[in-house]
């Protein structure tokens, strides 16, 4: 047969490659603008939600002016001139220049990023709420989520986790809503300022010392809870936020 | 005219690609637990079924036998790249919850099976159909199996709750497994069970 000819052969492939590849590229690259843009707009969607500040009738770019990224140096709590819409958190985590090794892993993430992008939303000089991007792993996988306090640096405004692998119904339920409004009014720290936020079996008892600082855990999901427990922790801790925060409330500015 | 519905239309009930061809299983288990990605997985594969029919059909005779599976799936690559980034730029969402199972869409059986069996041997044209034919009779068992799933494991059909769970505080306790991929499974078993007593005829001898 003609077609099983090596000429024929090759000639076939290469056009065929040719063709899909000028396809695949064409699409590719005239598509990247868009995606580019729903990435970024997942990304703002997820912080306003963090915060609460959500409206309906609004566009996600409008909602977004009021809030100001910066990106601090974790170890001083100094803002630095690194340009946040630059700033990629997973790129920074594995360059050994701009990251460290991290010595009581409790999040279970082996490194992390020296810098870390932070979103403030001020009123009046006075800064309203303070949005943290935090991390760790869960039960399957490394869950991702922003965490929003007051401007006192302590009374929690929302937490939402919107990157994880947990088990769908049990663990996977940290990102319930009606499990994320228990956050909310949550105190992070004691008076040490350190992080003291529990997770507890079996319900809150509103009435007993400390209820401030506990949450319904999961049910079902111990590992889950663990994770989120030790995610937070660690990043408001020494060794994540907590010198930051400590800086913030030392200025007076919270 | 009726060879063209028999080719559109019996894929459907009669020659089930995941219901007696037993193609397409993997990502029927992993896509189902919600309608809305069911619907989205069910167009991305007619059209990558229906124009890697069509495009192989249109250049079958120029096909080295020898490569003939290669040029196969380079077509259906492309194809199924194509879709990707179409879905990432219109549909980012749902493409975040079917992350890799659109790129799976390349190594689907249901799509590589047509292009070998139907599109190698017929015209563009009815290729074409075929390739439709076979995805709607996949996206016939994935709905099926995703409003079984979707019901019953979390109370929700499309996302609106229909049956409110507990946790949101309802009164339905949802089917944790159902949730999870195995359960699929059984559906797929208990509906290939009820699509058979109903067309004896696709009973295995034995």
């Amino acid at each position: 047969m003609a077609n099983d000819s090596i000429k024929k052969t090759l000639t076939v492939a290469f056009l065929l490659c040719i063709v899909c590849s000028v396809l695949v590229s064409v699409a590719a690259v005239s598509l990247k603008p868009i995606q580019e843009r729903n990435k970024a707009l997942a990304l703002k969607e997820n912080i306003l939600a963090a915060a609460g500040l959500m409206e309906e009738g609004k566009s996600i770019d409008e909602l977004f002016q009021n809030i100001t990224p910066k990106v601090i140096d974790l170890s001083t709590g100094a803002y630095t001139d690194i340009d946040p819409a630059k700033y990629d958190q997973k790129k920074y985590s594995k360059d050994p220049a701009t990251s460290i090794e991290i010595a009581q892993d409790i999040a279970k993430i082996r490194r992390r990023s020296k810098f870390a992008a932070i979103y403030l939303v001020e009123k009046n000089g006075k800064t309203e709420t303070i949005i943290l991007p935090i991390y760790g792993k869960g039960l399957w996988g490394t869950m991702y989520a922003f965490i929003a306090f007051e401007g006192d640096g302590n009374t929690v405004k929302g937490l939402t986790f919107y990157d994880h692998k947990e088990t769908p119904g049990l663990g996977g339920e940290v990102d319930n809503p009606r499990w994320k409004q228990q956050w909310v009014g949550k105190k992070a720290f004691n008076e040490q300022w350190k992080p003291v936020v529990e997770l507890v079996k079996g319900g809150v008892n509103p009435n007993k010392a400390g209820a401030i600082h506990q949450v319904d855990g999961l049910s079902g999901a111990t590992l889950t809870n663990r994770g989120v427990r030790n995610l937070i922790h660690y990043w408001l801790g020494s060794d994540g936020y907590g010198v930051f925060l400590a800086k913030l409330r030392s200025q007076g500015g919270v | 005219m009726s060879k063209t519905r028999d080719i559109l239309f019996r894929p459907i009930f009669t020659d089930n690609p995941i219901a007696l061809q037993i193609l397409g299983l993997c990502s029927a288990l992993a896509v189902t637990s919600k309608l809305e990605t069911v619907f989205v997985m069910s167009l991305a594969v007619i059209f990558v079924t229906a124009f890697s029919n069509f495009f192989v059909s249109s250049i079958r005779n120029h096909i080295p036998s020898s490569i003939r599976i290669i040029v196969q799936m380079m077509i259906i690559a492309s194809l199924v790249i194509f879709v990707d980034q179409m879905l990432k730029a219109f549909a980012f969402s749902t493409s975040k919850q079917l992350s890799v199972f659109v790129g799976l869409i390349i190594t689907n059986c249901i799509v590589m099976g047509r292009a070998e069996g139907f599109a190698m041997k017929n015209s563009p044209g009815i290729s074409f159909l075929d390739g439709i034919g076979n995805g709607l009779g996949y996206s016939v068992m994935l709905i099926a199996v995703g409003i079984i799933r979707e019901l019953f494991g979390s109370g929700k059909l499309f996302g609106i709750n229909i049956l409110t769970p507990i946790t949101e505080g309802g009164w339905y306790m949802p089917n944790g497994l159902l949730v999870l991929p195995p359960s699929a499974f059984f559906l797929i078993g208990l509906l290939i069970w009820a699509l058979r007593t109903w067309k004896t005829d696709q009973v295995e001898e034995d």
